[in-house]
């Protein structure tokens, strides 16, 4: 069962509120994490761990510096 | 009192307790004798023979915001926000953070993360580890976060001394400020250790009440009936300031923190030297360190933890280097055994009862023990004389720590 944009959007808003106290209104496809969100390399860590039980996708290290923007991570959920 | 080093004073006061969420609404509860303590409801209880605690007033997850909370470990919760109450109340000091400290330890670390951490580990593998589960855990996190939050760049250091923790680290930073390495320091202790394991451990060592029917009545130092210590959670925090420093802002000033004094007892890894010795020793050092006499003391908060064997042994202590005439309480009745987290709370008691004149009562103290030769304070509180006084807070650590902080009237 594929998951949509806007769902994998809806659980990356809550997830990054959660973590970090930002509105999930403000979490949209373009924004970039560092520049447009502040947030730091070990809070991705945490997104990334909580995204990997929400969507129940592996980022790997390796893979997850490359996830720049909001939408590059919906990206890499639905690839 | 006529030393020509730096005096230092106390600017600024920062608690949460099983009495309250703050200072004034502790030390108002611990004035009217209240009780802390309460039955414990996780589901560990069953596991365990202690079925109470003084679980804090205030859980400190709906005083931070959730993203920040989920960063801190419960102990570092505790003492952030004792510390952001005492930098507030000491008028959120303008200072160069080159010149600002922090001296804030836990007896124990962070052993509630440690412990969901491992079973975290164990269930799903390293990689769902929070990336801040080692500042977590680690006993220095507390420092190390109040320091980022108020750019203190002097040092961030945290002695660790079991139960003695909170006063130890109160007198290092009483030394910070007289070695002229910093004008503030942000100093206590902190502790968030009511856990399953732990109050087994602690049950183990056969140290802890077991007066399940009456958790209220469970702590009850120098009295025949006690039993053990009830296990407490929260911290305490002080603003120490030169006094140069205090006055030229125009701070207002609690009590001058005037000296501190340490021994080690040498001799038993859990239970005091029988004669009392380490107690008396540490006592008599700040008096020294203070430049005050037997006579200046008109009040101890005593260590006194209920425990059948502790109570007498400091009682006898204060007898001894000090005299009968100090009037001894045990704050310990009300809020339990806060640990890393005793010697900042009980700090700060000592230092509100020179300011406002009055020593809250020891609770549950119904028939003290025989051959105690010191005054006890029972029933109601005791006013303290006017003029120029001092008074000593007594803190003790497994591992035979022992740590007497003087405080004086300003």
């Amino acid at each position: 069962m594929a998951v949509t944009e806007q769902e994998i959007l809806a659980g990356l808003g809550k997830i990054i509120n959660e973590i970090t106290g930002i509105p999930a209104t403000e979490v949209t496809p373009e924004k970039n994490f560092v520049d447009d969100l502040d947030i730091d390399s070990l809070s991705m860590v945490e997104i990334a761990v909580a995204a990997q039980d929400e969507f129940g996708v592996e980022i790997p290290d390796d893979q997850l510096k490359h996830l720049k923007t909001v939408k590059d991570v919906i990206n890499f959920i639905q690839a | 009192m006529s030393t020509n080093r730096v005096r230092v004073v106390v600017t600024g006061l920062g608690a949460t307790t099983p009495l309250g969420g703050d200072v004034a609404s502790t030390w108002s509860a611990l004035l009217d004798g209240k009780s802390g303590i309460r039955p414990i409801t996780e589901d560990w209880v069953d596991t365990v023979p202690v079925k109470f605690a003084g679980v804090a007033a205030v859980d400190p997850g709906d005083v931070l915001p959730r993203p920040e909370a989920r960063r801190l470990d419960r102990a570092e919760q505790f003492a952030l926000i004792a510390a952001r109450q005492a930098w507030q109340d000491a008028g959120a000091p303008e200072v160069d953070g080159e010149r600002l400290g922090v001296v804030v330890g836990s007896g124990i670390g962070g052993i509630g993360t440690i412990l969901s951490a491992y079973d975290l580990y164990r269930e799903k593998g390293w990689n769902r580890l929070s990336p801040f589960t080692v500042p977590m855990l680690m006993p220095n996190g507390s420092a190390g976060w109040i320091s980022i939050e108020l750019g203190a760049k002097a040092g961030a250091h945290s002695t660790v001394s079991a139960c003695a923790t909170g006063a130890e680290s109160i007198g290092y930073g009483i030394d910070m400020i007289r070695s002229g390495r910093a004008d503030i320091v942000v100093a206590g202790g902190t502790e968030a250790a009511i856990h399953g394991l732990n109050v087994a451990s602690f049950a183990a060592a056969r140290t802890m009440s077991t007066r399940n029917d009456e958790p209220e009545r469970a702590s009850r130092p120098f009295d025949k009936g006690r039993d053990g210590f009830v296990l407490g959670e929260g911290a305490g925090i002080v603003v120490l300031e030169s006094e140069e420093h205090a006055r030229a802002r125009g701070a207002r000033i609690y009590a001058e923190a005037a000296g501190v004094g340490y021994s080690s007892d040498a001799y038993h890894i859990t239970g005091p030297e029988p004669e009392g010795r380490g107690g008396r020793e540490a006592m008599l050092r700040a008096l020294k360190d203070a430049g005050l006499t037997p006579a200046d003391v008109a009040h101890v908060n005593a260590h006194a933890t209920s425990t059948p064997v502790g109570d007498e042994i400091e009682a006898r202590a204060i007898k001894e280097a000090l005299g009968s005439h100090a009037i001894v309480t045990a704050t310990k009745s009300m809020t339990g055994h806060l640990l890393g987290g005793a010697g900042g709370i009980e700090s700060i008691f000592t230092i509100l009862a020179l300011h406002e004149r009055i020593v809250p009562a020891i609770a549950n103290l119904d028939d003290p023990a025989d051959g105690i030769e010191v005054d006890l304070v029972r029933g109601e509180p005791r006013k303290l004389d006017g003029g120029q006084l001092a008074a000593i807070n007594n803190s003790f650590g497994f591992g035979g720590h022992n740590v007497a902080v003087a405080f004086t009237t300003v």
